[in-house]
């Protein structure tokens, strides 16, 4: 691979690309979600067990390239067990490390190598489809609406 | 070659187009996303330096030299549209943005009293959203009902169903000429007689087939043919929609505003004819200039070479195709542009096009703006290589190597 691509395409991401974790439907699941990326057509379905404001469990399906399923994939891993508040407050820290030229430090470790897509523009969309599903169904959660909706990161 | 045309030498040609010796990511640039835009040969650029530099002024208003230059050379491009589309007439030329606006103006103006609750309009399968979307609109604004004609498996469109959809209800039809995914290139011809034999009015959109073979609107006798200048070496933010001049004169006006009145007063307002019946405000005029310059450097060559050599390139990705394992290639016409649209299991079109481009190879990975197409063939998205005339087989060859090996790569 053209070195100037390793830090895109760095081992990690690549073997969760090819081998999302938590990538099935957990059943029972309280929550799911649909994100979609309209500029390229990836699409996945995020799921989650909520009881008690805690993740008990978390899930995702869907299609897109490694960038957009490793994320996903990585998320999905660090949020278990997450209370609702914490996942919040990862998801602000990783919204903001990935957006933010000056914020390159993550707390957890195994996310940063996500950080590595900020020298790749246009793919930043790409690693931030699961957040965003995530954070607009942990939304709903909190005004309790029905989440059946489809998000967009338009 | 025919008589009074330059002689097709490729090298000569790419030497027309400084972008074209660009390195990217520190390796030579090999563009193949020219069904997304194509390039500039120098005298397009130079022509919209001229302009700026010494003739900038507003059109159709002033009486002073430059703005009567600069209407002389936007009226000559008008001049040179229609001869290069054979339009009757260049008062059938309007200038808009692009495509989508020409398709835009004209499902706004079907929908206002001509389209009807319970009217029906045909499009196909394989249309750019720009020949959908604005047509679901006016069936909101009218009642009408969007109707599709189905392609098959090969990507071509199905025209004993198309014969069928074409019925009494059908009040307009909107085709595209060449599929921007698929290169497909559909037997419109046969389609505009079928639907004028019913009184239907038929629009095509030429965004794909303009820069790649000869169109005569009045041979193909087609209502509306709408392309973007972008697309054939023109600049960005111009567009052409040709329309016969009886549907020009009673087809309402999109935008109001300067330019396109006879008079105005707060009872009433009466309008230009056309084309500046529809082209209100200043319009793009380096952009329309820079256009006319685009399609005297295209009429230079003759479409016969163009095309012979376009079908030497779209054979040899087909021969690389052929032995490319594990891919699905999206789109096999008998009769297609040299456009190639493939999914491979192994690396998602996004990280291809990623992978690629750090080879210097501009290629499109999506949905094309074909969503549908996308759903129709059960993939989620595709790389799209697409070729112009510039393009050499040395850089297809490359392409496919290239191809392999990051694959390979990143397996």
């Amino acid at each position: 691979m053209n070195p100037d691509l390793r830090a895109l395409y760095q081992e990690t991401i690549l073997d969760h690309g090819k081998h999302p974790r938590c990538f099935k439907i957990i059943e029972p699941h309280t929550h799911a979600k649909q994100g979609f990326n309209p500029v390229c057509g990836d699409q996945l379905t995020l799921y989650l067990d909520v009881r008690d404001e805690q993740i008990h469990d978390i899930s995702f399906q869907g299609k897109g390239c490694a960038i957009s399923m490793a994320s996903a994939s990585m998320m999905s891993q660090a949020l278990k067990g997450f209370s609702i508040a914490q996942a919040e407050q990862l998801f602000q820290q990783f919204h903001s490390a990935m957006t933010d030229a000056n914020v390159n430090e993550l707390p957890h470790p195994k996310l940063k190598v996500l950080l590595g897509v900020k020298g790749y523009p246009n793919r930043v969309k790409c690693a931030t489809l699961g957040w965003q599903t995530l954070e607009s169904l942990l939304k709903s959660i909190k005004d309790n609406h029905a989440t059946t909706d489809v998000i967009s990161t338009e | 070659m025919q008589p009074n045309k330059r002689a097709f030498d490729i090298a000569n040609i790419r030497a027309d187009f400084p972008l074209l010796a660009q390195h990217v990511h520190g390796k030579p640039l090999i563009y193949l996303d020219n069904a997304a835009t194509t390039q500039k040969p120098q005298i397009v650029i130079d022509t919209l330096q001229t302009f700026y530099s010494r003739y900038n002024a507003n059109v159709h208003r002033g009486l002073h030299a430059l703005s009567e230059q600069a209407t002389a050379a936007v009226e000559h491009t008008r001049q040179c549209i229609a001869q290069f589309i054979h339009a009757p007439s260049a008062n059938d030329i309007v200038f808009t943005s692009g495509c989508t606006a020409s398709l835009n103006i004209l499902a706004l103006a079907f929908s206002q009293g001509y389209l009807r609750a319970g009217d029906e309009i045909l499009i196909s399968a394989m249309e750019h959203h720009a020949n959908i979307v604005p047509w679901q609109m006016a069936c909101q604004r009218s009642g009408a009902v969007l109707k599709v004609i189905p392609i098959n498996d090969d990507g071509e469109l199905d025209t004993a169903q198309a014969l069928t959809l074409i019925t009494e209800k059908t009040r307009v039809m909107s085709l595209v000429q060449v599929s921007n995914t698929l290169g497909s290139i559909n037997p419109i011809k046969t389609l505009i007689a079928a639907a004028h034999a019913h009184n239907i009015p038929v629009i095509i959109d030429g965004a794909q087939a303009v820069a790649h073979m000869p169109v005569d609107v009045q041979d193909l006798d087609c209502d509306f043919y709408v392309f973007s200048g972008h697309k054939i070496f023109g600049p960005t933010g111009t567009g052409v929609l040709y329309g016969k001049s009886h549907w020009l004169e009673q087809l309402p006006p999109a935008f109001g505003g300067g330019d396109m009145i006879e008079t105005v007063s707060f009872e009433r307002t009466t309008y230009a004819k056309p084309p500046h019946k529809f082209e209100a405000g200043t319009p793009n005029i380096a952009g329309i200039i820079g256009l006319g310059a685009a399609v005297d450097y295209l009429q230079q060559f003759s479409f016969a070479d163009i095309d012979k050599h376009e079908q030497q390139l779209l054979a040899r990705a087909n021969h690389w195709l052929a032995q490319t394992e594990n891919l699905q290639l999206i789109g096999n016409s008998r009769h297609k542009a040299p456009v190639i649209s493939f999914y491979c299991d192994d690396v998602h079109p996004h990280d291809l096009s990623t992978l690629l481009d750090y080879e210097g190879i501009a290629i499109r990975a999506g949905h094309h703006c074909t969503m549908p197409l996308m759903q129709r063939f059960k993939v989620p998205a595709t790389v799209r290589a697409s070729m112009s005339f510039y393009n050499t087989l040395e850089e297809v060859d490359v392409f496919f190597a290239k191809l392999a090996q990051v694959r390979q790569q990143f397996q």
